[in-house]
């Protein structure tokens, strides 16, 4: 039994890094660009609700739901007005300008809120369990997985459903026919990430809930979100959901058998994902 | 006045130039073919209009406008539509939402709607929610044109639209050319088939190395001339 409820924890626990992993694959699956400042975006998400959480006295959850549009708008000027510059035919300038922007974020985090760590406020919710027969399910990881579900339902409704999620599609096969059919791909590129900021609000609401903070563990979540992407094939949302289970499941497993293997038994699963499937497991038909 | 004009239109690869100073004009309602060998500067020239290739402002003109520094997504704005050499369907899309694809951001006027394009092209509403990439070359280059008509353009430029399919499929293509026509538009095709150019155009350009040789209504040029203009010295 105690296997069962390792497992859960893990799949549970998966939906969290689904969160830190969606963004970063709405990205990349319209751009084809690598985003290594995900991680220190999602952080600066947590600072921003913290911001709020200390200054108007909302409840986190509500301090999120104002941050998310102001989180588009970073997003929405971040890839216009510095990230469309760097996309072409060489991979290198987005990698090299936003691992500068990964360091630049990291730094100023650090100036303006020191290296302490921090929480958001928790209330009863936060430590409330459901008691699922003999396994006790914890309240926070469940509306985490919930969270990522929706937001991966979501994408998928707004990929597949409206004139922008066709926009999307086809600015992703072919940029120069897209912009020749009349699609302003500079704001199709500045919408989606305005939209991966908002999920990464979501992804930062969890991370500060359920865990101490501080502006050096950006690029910690970003491996995390990068292996999810991996597994779950380049471009497909439900596949990263999926790498996101594997990881949190792989992780739990791990740490049941001796703590200290927690981290390395995610990164191991990565590992074996890659060895058996190097396109990762839903790989998109054409690329 | 022209509908269409280009005036000394340059394009340049990186340190290659590949047109000198090109002049060509469309008239409204009429139809021009632009022939020449592989590596002419047909496809060179149709990505210069249509935007794709930046140019000098008033290299390019449409309606007394220079549109010649206008991004590909404003030309279309503005009523030039393009249907791409190789097709270009989008392979995440179905046919519908390629042909969706022509009118996005933007409500448009005209004849042209997903209706009409499905009586011009009747095979594309049987197959309306397959992949675009599941249909037959013939059928791709419908929905190529479906989607670049979609916009309701006053100019519609084609670029190779038979190529590649068999003499039959072509046909079947060339075959709505007068349809599109009288719905108003004004076309510019580019064709490596000197006969399909000589039957579908009121008049013909013939381009060498990024300049144009020859020009001329079908009546009136030879096909030594033709040869000439195609292929350099007479032999």
């Amino acid at each position: 039994m105690i296997w069962v409820d390792t497992i859960i924890q893990g799949i549970l626990l998966g939906g969290l890094y689904a969160l830190f992993a969606a963004g970063l694959s709405l990205v990349f699956g319209i751009m084809r660009l690598v985003n290594l400042a995900h991680g220190d975006l999602i952080v600066m998400g947590a600072y921003l609700i913290l911001l709020l959480v200390t200054l108007l006295g909302l409840p986190p959850f509500l301090a999120a739901v104002v941050a998310m549009p102001l989180m588009f708008c970073i997003g929405w000027c971040l890839q216009k007005f510095l990230l469309n510059r760097t996309l072409g035919d060489d991979i290198l300038p987005p990698l090299l300008v936003t691992f500068g922007l990964s360091v630049a974020l990291q730094n100023a985090l650090l100036e303006g809120f020191s290296a302490d760590s921090q929480r958001l406020p928790t209330d009863v919710l936060t430590t409330a369990s459901i008691q699922a027969g003999p396994i006790s399910l914890g309240v926070m990881p469940l509306l985490t997985f919930a969270s990522a579900v929706l937001v991966i339902v979501g994408l998928n409704q707004l990929f597949y459903r409206t004139e922008l999620g066709r926009a999307f599609r086809a600015t992703s096969d072919d940029a120069t026919t897209a912009s020749l059919m009349g699609i302003k791909t500079a704001n199709i590129f500045a919408t989606a990430t305005g939209i991966a900021l908002v999920i990464v609000t979501v992804a930062a609401l969890y991370l500060g809930l359920r865990a101490n903070f501080d502006p050096n563990i950006g690029p910690a979540r970003l491996i995390y979100a990068f292996e999810a992407v991996i597994i779950g094939g380049l471009g497909s949302l439900w596949g990263t959901l999926a790498g996101g289970i594997i990881i949190g499941v792989a992780q739990t497993l791990g740490a049941a058998i001796n703590p200290e293997w927690q981290i390395l038994s995610g990164h191991i699963a990565f590992l074996l994902v890659l060895l058996v499937r190097p396109r990762g497991l839903f790989p998109r038909a054409h690329d | 006045m022209a509908l269409l004009q280009t005036e000394g239109l340059t394009a340049h690869y990186g340190d290659f130039q590949a047109l000198f100073g090109v002049d060509i004009e469309l008239a409204e309602h009429e139809t021009v073919a632009i022939i020449g060998a592989n590596g002419a500067g047909k496809t060179t020239l149709m990505r210069s209009i249509s935007g794709v290739l930046g140019n000098a402002p008033s290299a390019v003109r449409f309606d007394g406008v220079e549109i010649g520094t206008l991004p590909a997504e404003d030309i279309v704005s503005q009523g030039v539509a393009m249907v791409p050499e190789g097709r270009k369907l989008f392979p995440s899309l179905s046919v519908e939402e390629n042909l969706l694809i022509g009118t996005y951001g933007r409500k448009t006027r005209g004849h042209w709607n997903l209706e009409t394009i499905y009586e011009l092209f009747p095979i594309l509403s049987e197959r309306r929610h397959n992949p675009g990439m599941a249909l037959s070359g013939g059928q791709q280059q419908m929905v190529a044109i479906g989607r670049a008509l979609m916009s309701n353009p006053r100019v519609l430029l084609c670029d190779e639209i038979s190529l590649g399919l068999a003499p039959v499929v072509i046909k079947d293509i060339y075959d709505a050319v007068p349809k599109i026509k009288q719905a108003g538009a004004s076309l510019i095709v580019v064709e490596q088939d000197i006969a399909q150019a000589l039957a579908v155009a009121d008049r013909v350009y013939c381009m060498m190395e990024g300049r144009i040789t020859l020009t001329g209504t079908p009546d009136s040029l030879s096909r030594d001339a033709i040869y000439d203009a195609y292929f350099g010295a007479s032999q």
